[in-house]
């Protein structure tokens, strides 16, 4: 049986993107394995996990939940696509480094996503509210306690961006 | 860990939504926000022939709210109704319930519609509407229905809806003024299913005495039920309500929960939630 495909058009990362993919592909695969952003990891492939989560239309979502064609004509953001042009971290990345918010980095684009978004509506969050904000990420290294750091480490740095 | 094969429908427009629905019957499957759809399909937990993708039809994403009902398109994301003031301001139930739906991620894409016809007991939204008494809107190539929520659930993940038809929006009716309510949960981590919850809602009168007390469920059971607890809750109070409820449903055990420790969660959440709707 030939499996069926649709034309979908996206945008990632800024970069718009025209693919044909087997309807049944989800958008991390489409991500990973034919627009080669691995940054985007895929952990439990059900919803669970958080590692896969990426940015449709500014929102964190997980990509292994989404259908690659769901998503024709929106824009996709995934960790590829945090720091700036000139390869700067963004300070959400940057804080990871600085706190030590990572161990084995697997889960780590997940969480530079999902917090990235969260810091936008939340510039200055309690350490409750930064622990809520990535209570839908799986960490199985750090204990989550570097990870809270980093949050409110971001939020640092983003304010003294601005 | 991915999808079996499927055909896969992306209508433009309701009429071709419905249409799609009308052909592909008992073998298609309606995909909205699909966080409950997109895993059984990965686990190949279920298998339809025709997967029928709604996200692309216009007209779908609103929510209206008049004095009387707040009305939920089936595009609407959780997120969307829980940030929307003016449905919050109108049903506070709505955001007290919608924060307990999975993590923030899942919400800001799983949509309140299919959450309510999923028909999981385990969910919050099945249980809200049964509470508020509110109505799905059915459309198909038929026509368009509406069905009260005490007729909407059927058994376990089961609604009376049928294969052709699409739950175009979801209606909550704005409860009588000197309502409030409430919504407690025990779950195993936060943004876990519940392992059981309790949504209560009650009337005062003028004097600060209960015209009216009720409950509804979640995992209690294949489909949420409802509980009037007025009379336990004038006399006894709200631990008097807990018990009553206690006496009046059963619960199963799982691999969470024993169904005795569940019916006790029943009992105290009971209390806690008409304690905390009446603060």
């Amino acid at each position: 049986m030939n499996e069926q495909t649709v034309g979908i058009t996206l945008r990632v990362n800024g970069i718009r993107n025209d693919v044909d993919v087997p309807v049944r592909m989800l958008l991390s695969d489409l991500l990973r394995h034919e627009l080669r952003l691995t940054g985007t990891h895929v952990g439990c492939e059900h919803g669970v996990c958080g590692a896969c989560t990426v940015l449709l239309d500014g929102r964190p979502v997980r990509s292994c939940l989404l259908l690659a064609g769901s998503v024709d004509g929106h824009d996709v953001t995934t960790v590829e696509g945090l720091a700036s042009a000139d390869g700067t971290m963004h300070p959400v990345q940057q804080a990871f480094q600085d706190c030590h918010g990572l161990q084995c980095g697997f889960c780590t684009p997940g969480f530079l996503t999902t917090i990235a978004a969260f810091l936008d509506e939340r510039p200055r969050p309690t350490e409750d509210e930064a622990r809520a904000a990535v209570s839908g990420n799986l960490c199985r290294c750090t204990g989550y306690q570097n990870i809270v750091a980093s949050v409110l480490r971001a939020a640092e740095l983003l304010g003294e961006r601005r | 860990m991915k999808p079996a094969p499927f055909t896969y429908h992306r209508p433009r427009g309701l009429a071709e939504a419905l249409a799609t629905l009308a052909d592909v019957g008992a073998h298609g499957k309606v995909l909205a926000g699909g966080q409950s759809l997109m895993p059984l399909l990965s686990m190949r937990l279920a298998s339809p022939e025709h997967v029928v993708d709604v996200n692309a039809v216009p007209g779908l994403d609103g929510v209206e709210v008049t004095r009387d009902e707040v009305r939920v398109g089936a595009l609407v994301r959780h997120t969307d109704l829980e940030r929307h003031d003016a449905a919050c301001t109108a049903i506070p139930l709505l955001r007290q319930a919608l924060r307990y739906v999975a993590h923030p991620t899942v919400r800001n894409r799983g949509t309140v519609v299919g959450s309510v016809c999923h028909a999981d007991p385990a969910a919050e939204l099945p249980a809200v509407l049964a509470l508020l008494g509110g109505r799905v809107v059915a459309e198909s190539t038929g026509g368009r229905r509406e069905v009260a929520a005490s007729d909407l659930y059927v058994g376990l993940l089961e609604t009376c809806l049928r294969a052709d038809e699409l739950a175009t929006a979801v209606v909550f009716p704005v409860p009588p003024g000197r309502s409030r309510s409430a919504v407690v949960e025990v779950a195993r981590r936060g943004g876990d299913y519940a392992v059981c919850g309790v949504a209560a809602l009650v009337r005062v009168d003028d004097a600060g005495g209960v015209d009216d007390a009720r409950a509804a469920y979640v995992s209690v059971g294949d489909v949420p039920p409802v509980l009037d607890l007025t009379e336990p809750m004038r006399s006894g109070g709200p631990d008097a309500a807990g018990a009553y409820a206690v006496s009046r449903l059963r619960c199963e055990g799982d691999i969470h929960a024993s169904a005795e420790y569940r019916l006790h969660l029943v009992g105290v959440l009971t209390a806690r939630a008409l304690r905390e709707a009446t603060a």
